[in-house]
Order: structure tokens, then sequence, then C-alpha cells
């Protein structure tokens, strides 16, 4: 694999980006903490850093960029295309207390069509591999699973426990529970079966056509097989166990995974329904790459602090010290100049001016 | 090499049969000695023991590609982790107890002595029901005993402990068994060697069922 800084990663995912002819998204660090209220169930956490701002309004650090940037593209102008890179604050629930997490994307917004679907996906592989040859990308599309649930009739208040199952590959359990809630045994014996299914798209779709029933489930898996097919499927897989809020993602969604790494990181998808709650007719795609996991794939770095440490003491004239440190830096080396050894460094070579 | 964490202890050591059963044996792991790692290359197997409530974390953070837990760890922590077995050993069940024809007021708030916090919290808030927690370590059963609070929330095994003392289970919140669980992205690149294994505990397991 690759070794590369985050920083790197991020310059060329910009590059990337910019060449798709996205225009780069810059925001401030926060925003009125209305806009997070009114949307708590599109964000991740649902804890948010809030402050007051000079004029008494409460405010919030952004746990999330998709909401600032959807809320100010304007509606009707064509399609927006926009790349960002930014920080949000968020908390885990592994850690608590919040995070600075560092979050590069990309959104487009508008009349979303297959072509637009295609390149936002593309952008996904393409952010995927500047990192890694090795990566996954997991594709799903939740009109396929809903479609399901429509014609076996559950009940939307059931959906949540179902879809858990599902999130957790947990085929027993959902089993168990389609029985519970008294569910068409051919639709539960599907689910259960979706829910195991992990592969490339081409050897998967058959067995999924046998499962559709209806016109959702039709136009969902037709779209997923035409998306699939505008990208090189070496690295693709089909697992609808991805699972985002149906309360805002609506068709095709999508996660990333690097070997190496404990948990994915790209996550992305349409996500109509947000608009269609703030109001508007249009839809939207994007993803974000979670910068931060990066930093467990780099090399942890040099063995030393410094090539060199060059120690001086009173003897050597000031601007002498300063010469002889310059020239060894000119020859290639770090150096490090100081009266004494300081605790706790290493250097490669430690020696005293001339 | 797969990374199996195996919880300690009693519950640890019948999985390991299971395993072992399965085709995935290491012989090293039954010798007696201090090491905390033991490997198989010709089964492609790497065991190590871990406290049992640690084992969704190594699990969860890709230290572990799979691991053995209990629900009850999986419930009270909600690791983001693949359930993707039930092995139908280490069986007991999640309940409040409580002394022994004790009358359960309803117009105070119930303080509940617990080890799972989150088990009972989301339990009594489905109920509606307002409870002041307190988190203990062990020996939980001593908590209604002294006053310190008016039920507990536990694992139930046999019960014995419960009786000896004087107490009676109350409510039974859910069954408890042991799980095999996988890390989600370790899954997704280990995809073929994972469902064998699942497969073939699997298979293991029905053929016990049966005798």
């Amino acid at each position: 694999m690759r070794q590369m800084k985050s920083d790197q990663v991020v310059r060329q995912l910009r590059e990337l980006y910019r060449r798709y002819g996205y225009n780069q998204y810059r925001m401030s660090k926060f925003e009125p903490y209305d806009l997070y209220v009114r949307n708590k169930s599109f964000l991740v956490s649902e804890d948010i850093l809030t402050f007051t701002d000079a004029d008494g309004r409460l405010m919030a650090l952004k746990p999330d960029v998709t909401l600032s940037i959807v809320k100010n593209v304007r509606e009707g102008d064509g399609l927006q295309k926009v790349y960002y890179s930014e920080n949000v604050y968020r908390t885990s629930p592994m850690t608590r207390g919040f995070r600075e997490i560092m979050q590069t994307g990309l959104e487009c917004v508008g009349e979303i069509d297959l072509v637009a679907m295609g390149e936002v996906l593309l952008l996904a592989a393409r952010s995927l591999e500047t990192i890694s040859g090795d990566y996954l990308l997991d594709v799903s599309h939740l009109g396929f699973v809903a479609g399901l649930l429509d014609s076996a009739e559950v009940p939307r208040d059931c959906r949540g426990a179902l879809l858990k199952r599902m999130g957790e590959k947990n085929v027993a359990a959902l089993g168990q529970l389609c029985r519970e809630l008294g569910l068409d045994p051919e639709a539960s014996q599907d689910l259960c079966r979706m829910t195991e299914l992990y592969g490339p798209p081409q050897e998967l779709l058959p067995e999924l056509e046998e499962m559709i029933r209806g016109e959702r489930m039709a136009g969902a898996l037709a779209e997923l097989r035409d998306v699939c097919a505008l990208v090189p499927d070496g690295n693709l897989r089909l697992d609808f166990s991805v699972v985002n809020n149906m309360e805002y993602y609506n068709g095709f969604i999508f996660r990333g995974y690097l070997p190496g790494l404990p948990s994915g990181v790209l996550s992305g998808g349409r996500y109509d329904n947000l608009l269609h709650q703030m109001g508007r007719g249009d839809g939207a795609i994007g993803f974000a790459v979670y910068m931060n996991l990066l930093e467990r794939l780099e090399d942890p770095g040099e063995d030393f602090d410094a090539d060199l440490l060059l120690l001086y003491d009173d003897s050597t004239p000031a601007p002498a010290v300063i010469q002889e440190a310059e020239r060894c830096r000119q020859a290639g080396q770090s150096v490090r100049v100081e009266r004494a050894v300081p605790e706790g460094l290493s250097f490669q070579t430690v020696r005293k001016v001339g | 090499m797969m990374n199996i964490a195996l919880p300690k202890g009693r519950l640890g050591e019948k999985v390991y049969q299971i395993l072992e059963e399965a085709g995935y044996a290491c012989p090293s792991i039954r010798e007696e000695n201090r090491k905390l790692v033991f490997e198989n290359p010709e089964t492609g197997v790497r065991y190590f023991w871990v406290k049992p409530s640690d084992v969704a974390i190594y699990v969860e953070r890709a230290a572990a590609d799979i691991g053995i837990a209990g629900r009850d760890i999986l419930l009270e922590y909600q690791p983001e982790v693949y359930e993707l077995a039930d092995l139908g050993v280490g069986k007991c069940r999640m309940c409040v107890a409580g002394k022994k024809g004790a009358r359960e007021s309803r117009n105070q708030t119930l303080r509940v002595a617990t080890k799972f916090p989150k088990i009972a919290k989301s339990y009594y808030s489905a109920l509606s029901r307002d409870i002041d927690i307190i988190k203990l370590h062990g020996s939980i059963e001593l908590a209604p005993l002294l006053g310190l609070s008016d039920v507990i929330v536990d694992i139930v095994e046999t019960g014995k402990t419960l009786l000896e003392n004087d107490l009676e289970v109350k409510e039974t919140i859910v069954p408890i068994s042991a799980r095999l669980i996988a890390n989600k992205v370790s899954y997704k690149f280990n995809h073929e060697e994972i469902t064998r294994l699942c497969r073939r505990v699997d298979g293991y397991l029905n053929k016990e069922a049966v005798r």
C-alpha cells in the first residue's frame, strides 16, 4: 500500500474534484443552532457543541457539512457541484466527549440523473483509489429494501428494529423478529437472504431479480444495475445491510472501506428526502471521506527528532553557531541548536560546534 | 491469519471447543503457561484471551477479526459489529431481581443497582419508569440486602445465588447467550474465510443439536 500523509491525501482529493469541475465551498466554523435542531435526525450523532453569540443567539460548531451546503444552494440553477474540506465536531459512542473530525467530500445538488449518480460513485471510487488500490466500495439501494418492506406491509414503527438487525447482519434475530411481526414467510426469507448477501454486483444481481415484488423494487434494482455499470466493478460490492437513516436517504447509498482500518472511511448516497423536508423539489447526492481515520495508515515517521544536534557554549560567537547550522541544513540535514542535550528527544548525531 | 478474541473463563473454553470441533484447532492453547496469544498456521487462526467485557472492543477496533461475546455485552455497549451467529452456549437471562416478597411501590423513584446501566435504563424507560441507577462492578446481589437499592438488574444463570440470599427474579428482561461477532471491515476483506467459519460452526452446532 502506498503510504501517504493525510494532508497529502487532502491535496490530491481536492485536485481530483477540481478536475471533475467541482468548486470548493468554504464555510464558517459555526451555524445557528436552529439548523441542526430542525434536522436532528439527519446527524450522525445527536450531540451538538453550542455557545452563545455576541448578540445572544445560540450557535453551534458544525456537526455536519451537508446541511450547511444544501441550505445555501439555490433551487433551479442547474446542478450545483461543490467540494469541501472542513472540520466537524461530533461525539462518538466509544469516547463520549467531542472530537474534531476532518472531512473532505462533495455534494451534487439539483435534478439528479444517471450521469450525475454515476459520476459521484466514480469520484468515490477514485477518492479511495487515491489512498489505496485495495479499497472496497459497498453499494446498496434503500428503495429496494423499503420496497420489500412495503410489499410485506411492515408497519412503519417496526421498521427501525428490522433495519437495525439488518445492519448487524444478524440473520437469526431478523428471522425471529419477522416471525413475531407475522410477516409473510416468503418476504421474511428474502429479507434474511438480502441481509446475508455480500459480493460483486454482477454475481448477485440475478438472485436479486427473483426477489422483485412491485414497481418500487424493480425501479431500485434497475437503477442500482445502471449506476454500477458506470464504474469499474472490480472493487464494488453489493451489501444491503448498509442501511442509513431512511428519513433522509432515499435511494442509492454507498460506503467505502480500506484494509487496515477498523471502520468505513467514506460514506454517501442520495438524500432527496432532506431537500423535500426543506421544501424543495429536487434531489442531491454526495459523500464524505473521514480524514481523521487515515492517520492510522501513515508511517509512524522517522526515528529521530532531528538528524543533528549542534551544541554550543559561550566560547563560540553567535554568528559562527548560526552559520555552521545553516551549512549543515544546506547539506540536507535537519539541525537543532541547543546549549545542552534536551531531555526525551533523540538525534542521529550529537556534536559540538566547530 | 484470522485473529479471534475469546472471553477468558469457562465460557471461552466451551467456545474454543466448538471452534476446535469446527476445524479451527490450536493445540498450544491447552498448554499450561502464561502466554496470551496462540497461533496455528495450519488452520490459519490466532487466538487470544481477553476479559469478556472487552471482546467487543477488540473486535470493533479490528484488533480481532472475530470474537465471542455474550449478548449482555452487546446490548450494553452497542458496538458497531456484525452479529453472525448464536452459539447457544453460556445461556442465561438478564433479570430484574429483588427481595423475596417485597412489594414494588410505584410512587417512589426505583433504585436499581446493576453492572448494566444501559440495559436497565432502556428497560425501565420503555415502561416509562423513573429510576435511579447505581452502577456497581460486582456482588450486585448485596445491594438490595443492605438497602442500597430496591432491585438489581443482573445476569441469572441458575438462580442459586439469589435463592441463598433470599432474593427472587421479578422479571426477565431478555435471554442471553454467546454470539459470534465480526469486525465490519474485516468481514468485507475476509468475506470468504469468515463465512466459511460461520458455516462450519453452524454445521457443528446443528450436528450436536441432533445428537
